[in-house]
C-alpha cells in the first residue's frame, strides 16, 4: 500500500516538475510507436481489407496464420529482428541495431498481423453489404480496397488504437533490438523494466502510471475526434 | 534491391532519430552492474567532453555482452568475467584484454540469517552452511560474470549446488537487479556485486552478510571488438574509449564515483605493455 | 447494349431450381414489369440480367460483365456525403470531373435532394435514401436500370415519390426492367409484363392485355390474390 501511495506522488512528481529525461523518453516512447503504427497500417490494413474482399484458395489459411501471428510473442519477433539487423544477418549493413530504427521495425512487425486480422474482421462486415453495390457499379477487389477503407474509417480507427495501445505497452521486443540505451534508445517501457530491476518499485511504477495516462489520452483523443467526424460524415 | 534496402533503412532510422543524437559514437556492450549502479552515468559525460564521441552502452550480463561482441554488434566491451574474456580473445574476436577496475561481490542474505553466517569472512564456509541449511539461495543463472563468479566460489566450497535445483537453489536467468527483487521476496541468499546492491532500492529484510575475502574479488575488464571479422566495427573510437579509461582520466573519473560517500569502484588499470 | 436476350437460362442455388429455361428478351420501349408470387425467382433474374450472377445453363447477351445500372430493395448507400454518393459510380465508370458534378447537380434536383448533397447519406430516411439511389444510378445514364422491389420497405408517400422519378426516368429513354409485388404499382408503371411462376416465364405480353385478362391460370390467379407462391 505505502508502495502504491508513494508511486502516485512520483507519478505527481514526474509531471508536475516536466522531468526533462522522463519527457525525452515520454516522446521517444510515441514516436517509436506512431512511426512503427503508420507503417503496419500501410501494410496492414490494406492486406486486411484485400483478404475481407478476395476469395481465393488458402485465404483461410492466411487469415488463421494472422490470427495465430497476433500472438507472437514479442521477444519471439525481437530475436527474429535482432539476428536480421545484427551485423553478422543479412542487414547487418543497415546499422539499425540498438537504433530507434530497429525498434520502430519491431513494434511494426508485431502490430502489423494485428492491424490486418482486425480491419480483417470489421470490412468483412462492410464488405458483406457493400458487395452486390460496389460490383454492380463495375469495381472489382482491387477497387473496393480503397472504398472499404475510406468507408470503415471510423471503425478502423478502433484497430489503430488497438495497434497503438500494443506498440507502446510493448518491451521485450524494443529492449533486445533497441538496447535500452539511455538517451538514445530508453523508452518508457525499457525504463520501467529498468526501475524495475535497480528495485525502485514505486519510480517504475510512477513511470507506468505516466505511460498509462498518455495512453489513455491518446485513446480519448482519437475517440473524441472519431465523435466529432461521425457526427458530421455518418 | 540493396539501394532500395538502403533508402527504406535510412528512412526508418530518419524517422525515429532524436535530435541530440552524436554524429561519432560506440556502441559499448556492458554489464548490468555498471550500468545500474550509476557508474556510466558519471564516467560517460567525462568523456564524451574530452573526445567528442559518444557512447551508447547496452547493459547485458557478462556472457551476452560477449556474444554481441562476437556478432559484431559492439564496437567494445566493458565486463567481468576473466576467463570468458581470454576466451574471446583466444578465439580472435577481439582484444587485448585490459584491465579497469575492480569492486567486489558480497553475498547477501535475510538479516534472519537462518544458515547463520554472518560474521564469517570465509565465502566458501558461508556457501556450506547456506547448503547444508538448505536455505533458499538464488541464482542468477544467465552466464553473467556475477553467475560465474558464484558458479566458481561453489567450487571453491566443494559444493555442486545444481542437485538442490528446484528447491533451494534457484536460478532465475536474469540480471542482477531482478535476481535482487526475487531475493528480497523469498527471504533468499544470493551473490551479488557490490555497486549494484549499493545502488538497489528495494532492499526489504536483505543485508550484506558476508565480505572481505579476497575470493570476492570483481575485476573487470575492456576489450575491442576486432575489425577483422565485422568490417563495421569503430577500432579508432572504440581504442579512443580503452585509451581513455584505462588512462589517468578515466581512472580518476572512476574513482570519483560515490553513492552516499563509498567508493564503488577501484580503477586498477595495467600499464599497457 | 440493347436488346438484352436470356437463352434458356436456368440457375439453381443449393441444388433447388430458381430459374428453369427462362428466355425474354428487352428491348426499348416502356418499363418492363417482372411479375411473380414470391419465391418465384424474380430478384435472381434481375441479377442474372444485371450480371451480379452468371447462369448455370443457357446464355445471355450481350455478354458484358456488367449491364445497365441496377436499384436495391434496400438501397446500399456508401458512409459518405449524397453528393459523395452520387459521384462515386460515375468516376468508376470514367465519367469526366467537371462531367461528375454537373449530371450529380441535375440528378439531385431530379430526386429534390439538392439541399441535403452534403449531408451524410445513411442519416437520409429511407424515402429519401431510395430516391437517392435512384438519382446515383440515373446519373450513369444507363441504357437500362434494373429495380429490385424498389418501393417494398417504403411508405405510400415516399412509394408515390419514388414511382414518379422511375416514370420521368422513364420517359428519356432508360429501358426500365423492375420486380414488384405490388399489383397497383405494376398497373401504374408497366408498358409490358413477364410473369414469372416457379422459376418459368409462364406469360410475357403488353401491360394492357396482361391486366385486361391473363392467358394463363396462374396469370389469372395471380390477379385475383389468390396466388401465393
Amino acid at each position: 500500500m505505502q508502495d502504491l501511495g508513494s508511486a502516485f506522488m512520483a507519478a505527481i512528481a514526474l509531471v508536475r516538475d516536466g522531468d526533462a529525461g522522463m519527457l525525452a523518453i515520454l516522446g521517444l516512447s510515441l514516436r517509436v510507436s506512431l512511426a512503427a503504427l503508420g507503417i503496419a497500417a500501410v501494410v496492414g490494413l490494406p492486406l486486411g481489407a484485400l483478404l475481407a474482399v478476395a476469395r481465393f484458395p488458402g485465404r483461410r489459411a492466411v487469415v488463421v496464420a494472422l490470427n495465430a501471428l497476433m500472438g507472437l510473442p514479442p521477444v519471439v519477433a525481437g530475436l527474429l529482428i535482432y539476428l536480421l539487423l545484427s551485423r553478422s544477418g543479412p542487414l547487418g549493413h543497415w546499422g539499425l541495431l540498438f537504433t530507434p530504427g530497429a525498434m520502430v521495425i519491431a513494434q511494426a512487425v508485431l502490430i502489423t498481423p494485428i492491424l490486418a486480422a482486425l480491419s480483417c474482421g470489421v470490412l468483412e462486415a462492410l464488405w458483406e453489404e457493400y458487395a452486390e453495390a460496389l460490383r454492380s457499379f463495375g469495381a472489382g477487389p482491387w477497387r473496393a480496397v480503397p472504398t472499404l477503407l475510406w468507408d470503415g474509417r471510423f471503425a478502423l480507427l478502433t484497430v489503430l488504437l488497438a495497434g497503438f495501445g500494443r506498440a507502446s505497452a510493448e518491451v521485450g521486443a524494443v529492449i533486445l533490438v533497441g538496447g535500452n540505451i539511455e538517451g538514445f534508445t530508453r523508452t518508457m517501457t525499457t525504463a520501467i523494466a529498468l526501475e524495475t530491476s535497480k528495485g525502485d518499485l514505486p519510480l517504475a511504477l510512477a513511470l507506468g502510471l505516466v505511460l498509462m495516462v498518455i495512453v489513455l489520452g491518446v485513446n480519448a483523443l482519437a475517440q473524441g475526434l472519431r465523435d466529432v467526424a461521425l457526427r458530421r460524415a455518418g | 534491391m540493396v539501394r532500395r534496402h538502403l533508402v527504406l533503412g535510412l528512412l526508418l532510422t530518419g524517422l525515429a532519430l532524436p535530435a541530440a543524437a552524436q554524429e561519432r559514437f560506440i556502441t559499448l556492450a556492458s554489464t548490468t552492474s555498471t550500468e545500474q549502479s550509476g557508474l556510466f552515468g558519471h564516467i560517460l559525460p567525462v568523456f564524451i567532453r574530452a573526445s567528442g564521441i559518444g557512447v551508447r552502452v547496452v547493459a547485458l550480463g557478462t556472457g551476452q555482452a560477449l556474444d554481441v561482441g562476437r556478432r559484431g554488434d559492439a564496437d567494445a566491451l566493458l565486463v567481468h568475467d576473466r576467463a570468458a574474456e581470454e576466451r574471446f580473445v583466444a578465439e580472435g574476436y577481439g582484444g587485448p584484454r585490459r584491465r579497469v577496475m575492480y569492486n567486489d561481490f558480497v553475498l547477501i542474505g535475510p538479516a534472519s540469517d537462518p544458515a547463520r553466517i554472518a560474521g564469517t569472512r570465509d565465502v566458501a564456509e558461508a556457501l556450506r552452511r547456506v547448503a547444508a541449511r538448505q536455505a533458499p539461495f538464488v541464482s542468477r543463472g544467465d552466464r553473467s560474470g556475477t553467475h560465474a563468479a558464484e558458479l566458481r566460489l561453489w567450487q571453491e566450497a566443494g559444493i555442486d549446488p545444481v542437485q538442490g535445483r528446484g528447491q533451494w537453489y534457484r536460478e532465475i536467468g536474469q540480471g542482477m537487479g531482478p535476481a535482487l527483487n526475487t531475493a528480497a521476496a523469498q527471504e533468499a541468499y544470493l551473490l551479488s556485486d557490490r555497486g549494484t546492491w549499493l545502488a538497489f532500492r528495494n532492499r526489504q529484510a536483505l543485508k550484506v552478510l558476508v565480505e572481505g575475502d579476497e575470493r570476492l574479488l570483481n575485476q573487470y575488464g575492456v576489450l575491442a571488438v576486432s575489425p577483422q571479422r565485422h568490417p563495421g566495427v569503430k577500432v579508432k573510437e572504440a581504442q579512443a574509449f580503452i585509451d581513455w579509461i584505462t588512462g589517468a582520466a578515466g581512472q580518476a573519473a572512476i574513482a570519483g564515483y560515490r553513492i552516499n560517500g563509498e567508493q564503488l569502484f577501484f580503477p586498477n588499470a595495467a600499464p599497457p605493455n | 447494349m440493347l436488346p438484352i436476350r436470356a437463352e434458356a437460362v436456368s440457375y439453381a442455388a443449393g441444388g433447388a431450381a430458381i430459374l428453369d429455361e427462362v428466355s425474354l428478351t428487352i428491348a426499348p420501349g416502356a418499363p418492363m414489369l417482372i411479375l411473380g408470387p414470391n419465391g418465384a425467382g424474380k430478384s435472381v433474374l434481375l441479377r442474372l440480367l444485371h450480371g451480379l450472377l452468371r447462369p448455370e445453363a443457357g446464355r445471355i447477351t450481350p455478354a458484358a460483365a456488367i449491364r445497365g445500372a441496377m436499384v436495391f430493395q434496400r438501397p446500399v448507400l456508401l458512409r459518405r456525403s449524397v453528393l459523395a454518393n452520387l459521384r462515386y459510380p460515375m468516376a468508376l465508370a470514367g465519367v469526366s470531373r467537371a462531367e461528375r458534378l454537373r449530371r450529380a447537380e441535375v440528378a439531385l434536383a431530379e430526386v429534390g435532394l439538392s439541399a441535403l448533397a452534403g449531408r451524410p447519406a445513411r442519416r437520409l430516411s429511407g424515402g429519401e435514401q431510395q430516391r437517392l439511389a435512384l438519382a446515383r444510378a440515373a446519373a450513369l445514364e444507363p441504357e437500362v436500370l434494373f429495380l429490385d422491389e424498389p418501393c417494398a420497405s417504403l411508405d405510400p408517400a415516399a412509394t408515390r415519390a419514388v414511382e414518379e422519378i422511375i416514370a420521368r426516368i422513364a420517359t428519356r429513354g432508360t429501358k426500365i426492367v423492375m420486380t414488384t409485388h405490388d399489383l397497383g404499382q405494376a398497373r401504374r408503371l408497366a408498358g409490358e409484363v413477364v410473369f414469372l411462376h416457379r422459376g418459368r416465364v409462364v406469360e410475357s405480353a403488353l401491360a394492357e392485355r396482361f391486366f385486361a385478362g391473363p392467358a394463363s391460370a396462374e396469370g389469372a390467379a395471380f390477379l385475383q390474390g389468390e396466388l401465393l407462391w
